[in-house]
């Protein structure tokens, strides 16, 4: 699979409530919450994001609670995939459950800069650094965990295998 | 070859062979576990996957603990639908209004997850209960939602980071301040995808609530669970609290560990986590005289009978400094009361706290206390994000009961030993 965005850098240790604020969450609704993405970062932040860009950031993205509200939050502001450092494990499983496309990169975070254009292809596991040139190998996404991306998350995934009635 | 805890813990619950860290086992769950936040999205999964009915309607709790009582319409209507499934499905551990209690204190209490267990929660402090040898972890609404239609799940068995306590317990310190020393040793990523597990000679002699305080700020350091064994400690625990057919279970002496982490307590002095992570540790001297305007003594972290006793035993005979806040929020009814009945009430009341409902509001910015631009609390809390507790321009800092409750007194943090 491959995406095609401008790159939205942070740093380390974004956790869920610069994600979500807790007081958001009083919804379930993907769009609603993506109008507040990372409003605990910087209130109004998600104003510079248009619908098929990339965040970037350091290690431990996604860090704090388990809330799925996260990953909803940043689909909902129109964003597929996000490339970082290293996840926290709950927001990685969370990730993938929710249809949104995580991409570890370890130091190679630190070559995209703010306004990079980039291309990820998570099938062959390379990111293109379309501004600079730049190309960045990674571990390409594992096929047990494409397949519950192809199927649009893990509730039509699960839905798909068993059919109705659990 | 050697196993860890974890490794022993998962084995129990699968027909597969666990062979070691890396491995993805599916194993059957003990309890599936999820709140008035997320809850409404497991169950919003669980009717889109097509699934009709819970894999137990006794092994399904729905706890409303974090917007409880409700603070508005929205959480009520979320905690609405909860109920209406919860009803529909016939689950027989659902908990609102007085039966309610912060969901990590209350489980245990009521000998709903015990010694053994594999728990998974859409809560990320769910691994509270390794406090108690269970194998215990947070996962998202959908994967819960998966677990609460099948009973099982799938894991990749952790590596272990050991973490052995040793020493003799000084005055003043508690299980808070080891878990926040050990925090401030691993980083908050430093234990990321991986399990802890606690022993030596002071967690032997640690008590089962001091155990759960621990455990449960696991997370706080990336970690997928923090284990303790299970010894006469937890089986008396889960004995009183009746949580029948549990047996002792420890580490091998040749388990294999990724990193070994020893702490020495006998010198240690109280910690603190300053803003605005959880592993920005520093020992409570370094950071006296800064001016607090609340304290909060509760949560799933440190809202037992015995924080409420140590906050107490420091503010018995004193006073909130004018300009603070302090919260009491006893995490369950039967805390709540059994507070009351030892008189502590007396001496939060005469100290000048509010006592609140059981409820984690606070602690997550949720209600009952929360921050404005410029303003700092002290907490007996586990996470002190930017804006955790109110505005992104507030501060949380995070301490033992002991810490807050006499830095609420002094205005400012302080040991206790100094007030």
């Amino acid at each position: 699979m491959k995406f095609t965005g401008k790159a939205h850098t942070m740093g380390a240790h974004i956790d869920t409530d610069a994600i979500i604020p807790a007081r958001f969450l009083v919804t379930t609704d993907t769009a609603e919450l993506g109008k507040n993405c990372m409003e605990g970062l910087e209130p109004g932040w998600i104003a510079k994001v248009r619908p098929g860009d990339i965040f970037v950031a350091d290690e431990n993205f996604g860090c704090g609670s388990s809330r799925e509200h996260a990953p909803l939050a940043i689909l909902g502001a129109g964003v597929k995939v996000v490339v970082a450092h290293s996840f926290a494990r709950i927001f990685y499983r969370n990730g993938f459950n929710m249809g949104l496309t995580l991409v570890e990169i370890g130091d190679a975070v630190k070559d995209i800069k703010d306004g990079d254009q980039l291309e990820v292809d998570t099938t062959a596991g390379v990111i293109r650094n379309l501004t600079t040139g730049k190309e960045i190998v990674c571990q390409p996404v594992p096929p047990s965990m494409q397949e519950i991306l192809d199927a649009g998350g893990l509730v039509p995934f699960v839905k798909k295998r068993i059919g109705a009635g659990a | 070859m050697g196993r860890t805890l974890a490794e022993k813990i998962l084995q129990r619950h699968t027909d597969e062979t666990i062979t070691g860290a890396g491995q993805i086992a599916r194993c059957k769950v003990s309890l599936v576990l999820a709140n008035d936040i997320t809850a409404p999205l497991a169950i919003k999964s669980f009717r889109a996957m097509g699934a009709t009915k819970v894999f137990d309607r006794d092994r399904v709790a729905l706890v409303m603990d974090h917007f409880t009582p409700n603070k508005d319409i929205d959480s009520a209507e979320q905690v609405r639908g909860v109920r209406e499934f919860a009803a529909e499905m016939g689950v027989t551990r659902y908990f609102e209004g007085g039966d309610c209690g912060v969901e990590h204190a209350l489980l245990p209490e009521l000998g709903l997850v015990g010694p053994g267990d594999v728990v998974v929660g859409a809560d990320s402090h769910t691994c509270t209960y390794g406090g108690l040898g269970a194998f215990a972890t947070g996962m998202g609404s959908t994967d819960i939602a998966a677990a609460m239609a099948m009973g099982e799940t799938w894991f990749k068995v952790p590596p272990t980071i050991r973490v052995d306590i040793e020493g003799t317990m000084p005055l003043w310190l508690s299980a808070k301040d080891l878990v926040l020393k050990t925090i401030g040793e691993t980083g908050v990523s430093g234990a990321l995808y991986k399990a802890l597990e606690f022993g030596g000679p002071v967690v032997d002699a640690m008590d089962a609530e001091s155990r759960m305080t621990i455990a449960n700020m696991a997370i706080e350091a990336g970690g997928k669970v923090g284990l303790f064994p299970v010894d006469t400690v937890a089986l008396d625990f889960a004995k009183a609290h009746g949580h029948a057919g549990c047996a002792p279970l420890a580490a091998d002496a040749d388990a294999v560990y990724e990193r070994r982490i020893r702490i020495d307590v006998t010198t240690m002095s109280p910690q603190v986590a300053c803003p605005h992570l959880p592993d920005n540790v520093k020992p409570v001297e370094e950071v006296k005289d800064v001016v607090i305007h609340q304290s909060v003594i509760g949560s799933c972290t440190n809202g037992r009978i015995s924080d409420l006793r140590a906050a107490a035993e420091v503010l018995r005979g004193r006073k909130a400094a004018k300009g603070v806040r302090l919260i009491v929020l006893p995490a369950t009814p039967r805390i709540w009361r059994q507070a009351m009945d030892e008189g502590l009430f007396t001496v939060f009341l005469d100290a000048g706290a509010v006592i609140g409902p059981p409820t984690c509001g606070p602690c997550l910015g949720g209600h009952m206390g929360i921050l404005a631009k410029g303003e700092r609390s002290i907490a007996t809390t586990n996470r002190n994000f930017k804006g955790r507790m109110g505005s992104l321009e507030s501060e949380v800092y995070l301490s033992s009961p002991a810490v807050a409750a006499a830095s609420a007194v002094a205005g400012r943090i302080i040991h206790p030993q100094d007030l």
